[in-house]
């Protein structure tokens, strides 16, 4: 186990940490999803998992999205491809805020020198139809992490209520180990044979997708998966409960929802390639978020979603 | 008479909510207190991030007992009836008075209702009010079903007696059981300790790193963040709003002073000064020779050993990144507009909807551009220059300074068309034109600025009138009160003459014209897909019905104009009665021809209003009415008016004639003084007929047997009415 009064060296370092931090607070560590999403919370792990009465506890690294915050690798802290941390524990644990302080001693950030704050932060997600209360959190006047108590997702309450940690860690790592431009962090230890900076990794994808997003993506192919996405997700989910072959009752919450995820991640692509006008964006969004509270509905129908029988 | 003091620690309290939640506490605890029986002498709440805390000084031990007589029914009544009695007054046959009265013998029960110990009204007050507590935005937790800003860790419920002994309020809520402890700052001392009363309370939290009381901690920030100011030889930058909020996001306030690096002191103050607060909250220190914002001042909510070292250089650290970013929008902003011009600047706003009804901004701000163009020549504003301030007014809207602060609209115009060029009244006109904001803010008097300002409101005005969507009852949800007390201060503060009328119309006009457009264009979208859905089939056009335009006294008028015109009166019926302006003073001069013109309208006003506070005005008044209502009965009575012919010569009293000569005197008096708009003067001459008009009706009857007398003294009494009526509406004016 890694000395946490030492600072950390690299960014895999802090990742390593949180990872085992977690786990020693009893998380299931998951890994990523397998599909692109803009943001770890859209991981079946926390949206879905949110919903119900079962109790859950995991964490998990997400890359995730966002084709209009691509810089072509030139901005010293925007990145259209980035890593979050995110952990869900349901119910929240009376004592979540000491959990959270303790993975940020974890990872370095002594306390007693530094300036912590937990500034008022509502979290909402137009496109999960879900919403919350908590707050950024602030080091030193940056902030760190997003902390939220889940009340609603996918329009169905939350009950028992899920604790939501979600850690930048580009951002989180380069404050902690003193980098100015993310490019230049160390990805894996300076001192390895093969020492690796984030931009030895990241820089070249940077740029490659940053043009993409902007100015290549095929807006007329973005619009039909778009259109098909959101059907195969209405067929997916119109599909009897009754699964004729296995005579068993199987309720497909999780695929018909990985539809939902593609057709959010192809409205960020709309969107960056600028062909989504404002009238037209909440439409949309609307349309994202009934996928995504059918989904709910039907993860509600099903044994991991708390049905009984 | 024991002391209550409660405190309910929870995570973190928007500091937005602390202030009105420590007085919602207060007063929720103390009526329900009330309403138990209690009294108290005194109560005050307090917050800080983590708790709310209420302590109530000398309340009542407990409720006092109190004895009820009730009535029950006649000693002879059926035994059924008797018994209902006894189970609802909670009695039994014994304890039951015969009473006599005049209808009968009587069954009395007096029920007494024990005085109840202070803890328990306190216990039940404390769980109804946590319960129910008025947060503006609540939250669940865990497995809980109890409702909270944030969860609610412990709460602290104690009352102390005379000796300074402490009992704990037996409450518990949610498995939250109350006790007499409490934590200290998160980080310096978090553990837990026990407290007494209010003052133990307070002093204890002091040496655990709290400061309870807000005011106290914005007091030092204060303090602490004008020496830090003083000693760097410059100013604070006084920001009430950012106080209250830094106080409410730290318990124990360290304020420290940090630099602003070098390659962003060139950025605008206000740039400067508003990433600061907005981002970081910020207080700006500026130096009072330059203007410029050359340090910050942040206040930490921790002593470091190392004085604040490390958090400082991480608060510079977040502020240089974010400044990069403000600094690459403003270069950036720059290089656009020296390039294209705020035109191509501008050029964006086609692609921005105003409203789905009304187009785009592009198209609003060619409609502004157009009445801008009109009104210039009456607020003494070149015509073309008016017209071209307006074309790029709303340019900034499309800078990547004002996407990331919206607040910065129209200030960043000025600057940018300061680097476009304009030193010519454009600059001011991109900022003011928003101007008057709210009845505070002070109106723009540069005539360009003046010209788009109102230019600016009047469209907005029209634009929500052509499409129907007016306020209603509370809702206005474009703020169209503001827009058009907007109008009336640019109009008035400016003493702009012209006749709303005509600047109504036009935009009423091209509003409509608008509305049309986007309906044309909406449907032929829909055409296009109905005929592709369809496979090319003619389908016919919609057209809009456009309100006509209408011809009143020789001028054009839309035909909703009178309506929006009133909207504006009624406005300017508030304005003015904030001046102390009866509305029925305005209501005299609003029936007067040219109530269009608020200048002339308002100059009307104030010398009527001036003059009914004389005693020679408000007896002219008097006058006024009686002679207006002997002369409405007679013109009731005999069918005919009373308009003219009056003749000295049929004049039989000294009272009479000295009457025709007053009214000789003053008509042309008169007649002059509202030709040049002088309604003072005109008054003053007004004033002079007061004696005579008392005069007269002391002496003269007008009702008189010689019908010849009577008309003539009614025809006098006629030039009486409508010499008055010159001025303003006098009939309408109460008393």
């Amino acid at each position: 186990m890694t000395d946490s009064t030492l600072r950390p060296r690299s960014f895999q370092e802090i990742i390593l940490r949180l990872q085992s931090y977690w786990a020693g607070q009893g998380c299931a560590m998951l890994q990523p999803y397998d599909m692109e999403v803009g943001a770890g919370t859209f991981h079946p792990a926390t949206t879905l998992r949110s919903l119900g009465s079962r109790h859950w506890a995991a964490a998990y690294v997400q890359p995730s999205r966002r084709p209009t915050d691509g810089r072509y690798g030139e901005n010293p802290n925007r990145l259209q491809h980035y890593y979050q941390y995110q952990v869900l524990i349901k119910p929240s644990p009376p004592d979540l805020q000491a959990l959270y302080l303790g993975s940020l001693a974890a990872i370095g950030i002594d306390l007693a020198l530094h300036d912590v704050r937990f500034v008022e932060d509502d979290w909402e997600s137009p496109t999960l139809g879900a919403w919350g209360l908590g707050w950024e959190v602030w080091c030193d006047g940056m902030e760190v992490s997003q902390f939220t108590y889940f009340q609603q997702v996918g329009g169905h309450d939350c009950a028992p209520v899920p604790g939501e940690l979600t850690y930048g860690l580009e951002r989180l790592a380069m404050y902690v180990l003193g980098a100015d431009h993310v490019m230049d962090m160390p990805f894996n230890d300076p001192d390895a044979p093969i020492p690796l900076t984030y931009g030895d990794v990241f820089r070249q994808t940077e740029e490659e997708y940053s043009r993409f997003n902007f100015d290549i993506a095929d807006t007329g192919v973005l619009l039909r998966h778009f259109e098909e996405a959101e059907a195969e997700c209405a067929a997916i989910l119109a599909a009897p409960a009754q699964d004729p072959k296995t005579g068993k009752r199987i309720v497909m919450a999780h695929p018909a929802y990985d539809q939902c995820i593609k057709a959010s991640h192809i409205f960020n692509l709309l969107d960056a390639r600028g062909v989504i006008s404002v009238t037209e964006r909440q439409a949309y969004i609307g349309r994202v978020r009934a996928l995504a509270k059918q989904c709910a509905d039907a993860f509600v129908q099903t044994d991991a979603g708390g049905c009984v029988g | 008479m024991p002391d209550l003091l409660i405190e309910l620690f929870s995570e973190e309290i928007p500091a937005r909510m602390q202030a009105r939640a420590a007085d919602d506490l207060r007063r929720l605890m103390t009526e329900a207190l009330v309403e138990a029986g209690l009294s108290y002498a005194g109560a005050a709440g307090f917050a800080t991030p983590r708790r709310l805390a209420l302590s109530v000084q000398g309340l009542s031990a407990a409720s006092p007992t109190l004895r009820e007589e009730r009535k029950g029914p006649r000693v002879d009544a059926p035994e059924a009836a008797i018994e209902g009695f006894l189970r609802g007054a909670g009695v039994t046959r014994d304890q039951l008075e015969a009473r006599d009265d005049k209808k009968g013998t009587f069954y009395v029960a007096t029920i007494t209702r024990a005085g109840r110990p202070a803890a328990d009204i306190v216990a039940e007050a404390l769980e109804q009010v946590i319960r129910n507590f008025p947060w503006p935005k609540s939250m669940r937790w865990g497995t809980g079903t109890l409702r909270w800003v944030r969860p609610l860790h412990s709460i602290l419920c104690i009352l102390t007696d005379e000796a300074g002994e402490a009992k704990v309020v037996p409450v518990e809520i949610d498995g939250i059981r109350a006790g007499n402890t409490t934590r200290g700052h998160r980080f310096m001392a978090p553990d837990e300790f026990s407290v007494t009363s209010f003052d133990d309370y307070e002093a204890r939290l002091k040496v655990a790193r709290v400061i309870l009381r807000a005011e106290e901690r914005a007091e030092i920030i204060r303090q602490e963040a004008g020496n830090l100011a003083f000693a760097a030889g410059l100013d604070l930058v006084e920001d009430a709003g950012l106080l209250e909020e830094v106080a409410g996001l730290v318990e124990w306030p360290v304020v420290l002073m940090g630099e602003i690096g070098a390659a962003f002191l060139g950025l605008p103050a206000e740039v400067l000064q508003t990433s600061m607060r907005e981002h970081q909250k910020f207080f700006s220190l500026r130096n009072a020779a330059t203007g410029r914002i050359e340090r910050f001042v942040t206040v930490a909510n921790i002593e470091t050993p190392d004085h604040g070292a490390t958090i400082l250089a991480g608060n510079q650290k977040v502020l240089a990144a974010r400044l990069s970013d403000a600094k690459f929008f403003w270069e950036n902003d720059l290089r656009r507009v020296r390039e294209k011009g705020l035109e191509g600047m501008a050029e964006g706003l086609r692609d921005v909807t105003f409203h789905n009804k009304l187009g785009s901004q592009a198209d609003r701000v060619a409609r502004i551009a157009a009445l801008a163009r009109e009104i210039a020549p009456m607020v003494g504003a070149k015509p073309d220059l008016a017209a071209e301030a307006a074309r790029v007014c709303k340019a900034d809207l499309q800078s990547a300074m004002v996407g990331e602060f919206p607040e910065l609209q129209g200030l960043m115009g000025r600057y940018y068309a300061q680097a476009a060029g304009h030193d010519d009244g454009v600059p001011e006109a991109c900022e003011e034109h928003y101007k008057p904001l709210g009845p505070g803010d002070a109106v723009p008097s540069a005539p360009v600025s003046v010209a788009v300002a109102l230019a600016d409101k009047i469209d907005t005005l029209c634009g929500f009138w052509a499409i129907d969507e007016k306020p209603t009852g509370s809702k206005d949800p474009y703020a169209l009160r503001r827009a058009a007390l907007g109008v009336i201060r640019l109009v008035l503060g400016n003493g702009v003459r012209f006749d709303l009328f005509d600047p109504l119309s036009n935009q009423l006009e091209r509003n409509e014209k608008s509305a049309h457009n986007v309906k044309e264009a909406d449907s032929a979208r829909a055409i296009d897909k109905l005929k592709k859905d369809i496979g090319g089939a003619t389908v016919g056009t919609v057209s809009v019905r456009a309100q006509s335009i209408r011809i009143i006294n020789g001028r054009r008028v839309h035909g909703r104009a009178p309506d929006l015109l009133a909207f504006l009166h009624d406005r300017l019926k508030v304005h003015l009665r904030d001046e102390g302006i009866r509305h029925d003073v305005i209501d005299a001069c609003l029936a007067m021809e040219g109530n269009d013109d608020l200048t002339l309208l308002v100059h009307r006003a104030r010398a009527l209003s001036d003059f009914l506070k004389t005693d020679d005005g408000e007896n002219l008044l008097q006058g006024f009415k009686r002679a207006n209502n002997i002369l409405t009965q007679a013109e009731e009575k005999d069918g005919v008016e009373y308009s003219y012919g009056a003749d000295v010569k049929f004049a039989e009293t000294d009272e009479e004639r000295a009457l025709f000569a007053a009214l000789d005197t003053a008509e042309p008096q008169i007649a002059a003084a509202l030709t040049s708009e002088d309604f003072a003067a005109a008054m003053s001459a007004m004033a002079a007929l007061r004696a005579p008009i008392d005069a007269f009706f002391d002496a003269v009857q007008v009702n008189v047997e010689s019908a010849v007398i009577r008309r003539n003294r009614l025809n006098l009494l006629s030039r009486i009415r409508s010499i008055c009526l010159q001025a303003a509406d006098l009939a309408r004016l109460e008393g």
